[in-house]
């Protein structure tokens, strides 16, 4: 049971929250960077490349799932993206990603991380959009609306349940590919179990990986909140967290 | 001074590392095959359990969605320091996550089954486990192909992890070929990891149109 003594030693030793020398480090090239002996400064660095990587994502694949998904075509597109990416390792694109021209660090990660980020949102942007009632589609063509008030005013308000289901899984498989950075030398939460295991501080490799698996379950828990809050009560029964494709 | 040539793909590279190519790729088949079979083992009991017992069907696909959020490389942080560095460690987690896909999947299965086809079934006196396996299991038999299609192709991404744990079969080679700055093994790795996938897949595809004789030729 040592193990575990050593994870709660490490966990209440306020120095291991706040770093020896503070949230920052100095580099040498005169700016700074999270400092790698905090779980404060590793945990904010975590959150930044999670929101970069989803906005990165949401940005492209929003208004294309949006756009697909009103005109109804490329269903199969979608699919294919979807599929692909659960075959593609991450491991294998940040590799590939560290050992090219973009270079080892966290603009590899989040560059990956976006890249995995995509597919649930474009698929929930289009099917939200591409499965909303033909009926409803038909009296809001015969109440006058063009094709852009449609889709603004009707398809993408009832869109909205899916669109925030997409984000939140999106946006939690974001947080659970982040601790992956700490192989190809980058920042986030991650170090704090590549760390452990690579000098054998196994106190210190669990403590990362219940401060991981609570912040992945955290971030999962209030956004399920948000994207209740966001699904209209007479929708919230039909549409409930549609994960997968 | 010009850098030495890095390639993303070289034949000298599989020449002289051919061995270990097929090596890494063995362990990761091995795996990944192993991580199916027992996830499914334990997966058909705890869904069937489900069915049977209702009251056990919230509480095990709340579990099973929980124990999925967490992160894949926490897992193997929170397992590790009691299994050891190494190929028991790698196989819990990818039994775990397998386990969670496959549950799922059998259970959303056999509640999907017409319950006319069920009364009709009881009524011609069918025993329960007759029931089960006559009726049942082949009528939830697409979800569960889909099931096990998604958990194989998953396992075999998600083996690459065990890198964090030293053995993860081609993210091994991955890894090594990232610390090596060598192009050529990171590239020829990535590929086998996706032709893998593909190719059981497709396996898993065909057997399951073997089992299903009934919907082949039904234009879905």
């Amino acid at each position: 049971m040592s193990t575990v003594a050593d994870a709660w030693e490490y966990l209440t030793t306020s120095s291991n929250w706040v770093g020896a020398n503070g949230l920052t480090t100095p580099t040498f090239d005169g700016g700074w960077s999270w400092a790698n002996d905090s779980i404060i400064a590793l945990g904010i660095e975590h959150m930044l490349m999670t929101f970069t990587a989803v906005l990165i994502a949401t940005v492209i694949a929003l208004p294309v799932g949006i756009y697909l998904g009103h005109v109804r075509k490329g269903s199969g597109a979608t699919v294919v993206v979807a599929n692909t990416s659960r075959a593609m390792p991450t491991l294998a694109l940040l590799t590939l990603f560290a050992a090219s021209a973009i270079g080892f660090g966290n603009k590899a990660v989040i560059i990956a991380a976006a890249i995995f980020a995509f597919p649930p949102i474009l698929t929930n942007a289009f099917t939200g959009m591409s499965g909303v009632n033909p009926d409803v589609r038909d009296a809001a063509r015969g109440l006058g609306m063009t094709r852009f008030q449609i889709a603004t005013r009707v398809e993408l308000p009832l869109a909205v349940p899916l669109i925030a289901a997409g984000l939140r899984i999106s946006t939690v498989q974001t947080v659970a590919t982040v601790p992956l950075a700490a192989l190809v030398a980058g920042g986030g939460l991650g170090v704090i179990i590549n760390t452990g295991i690579a000098t054998q501080r196994y106190g210190q490799v669990l403590a990362g990986g219940i401060i991981v698996a609570l912040v992945a379950l955290l971030t999962d828990a209030v956004l399920g909140y948000v994207q209740r809050r966001v699904t209209p009560a007479q929708l919230r029964a039909a549409t409930g967290a549609k994960a997968s494709v | 001074m010009d850098a030495p040539p890095n390639p993303w793909f070289s034949w000298n590279y599989l020449e002289k590392n051919g061995a270990d190519v097929v090596d890494a790729l063995s362990i990761h088949v091995q795996l990944t095959l192993i991580a199916i079979v027992i996830a499914t083992a334990i997966a058909f009991p705890l869904a069937i359990l489900a069915r049977r017992i209702p009251r056990l069907s919230g509480p095990i696909m709340g579990i099973t969605g929980v124990m999925y959020t967490i992160p894949s490389f926490a897992l193997f942080a929170l397992i590790a320091p009691f299994t050891g560095i190494g190929r028991t460690t790698v196989l819990i987690g990818l039994v775990m996550y397998a386990l969670l896909i496959l549950v799922r999947n059998m259970v959303v299965g056999l509640e999907g089954v017409d319950p006319d086809v069920v009364d009709a079934a009881k009524g011609l006196g069918y025993t329960k486990t007759k029931l089960l396996f006559s009726v049942e299991l082949p009528n939830a038999l697409p979800s569960i192909i889909a099931g096990l299609r998604l958990a194989t192709v998953s396992t075999v991404a998600l083996v690459t992890v065990g890198v964090v744990v030293g053995y993860g079969g081609l993210g091994q080679l991955m890894f090594r070929g990232l610390q090596r700055d060598y192009r050529a093994e990171i590239a020829t790795s990535a590929v086998l990891c996706l032709a893998l996938a593909l190719v059981l897949d497709l396996l898993l595809m065909l057997a399951g149109r073997w089992v299903m004789p009934w919907k082949r030729t039904r234009v879905s």
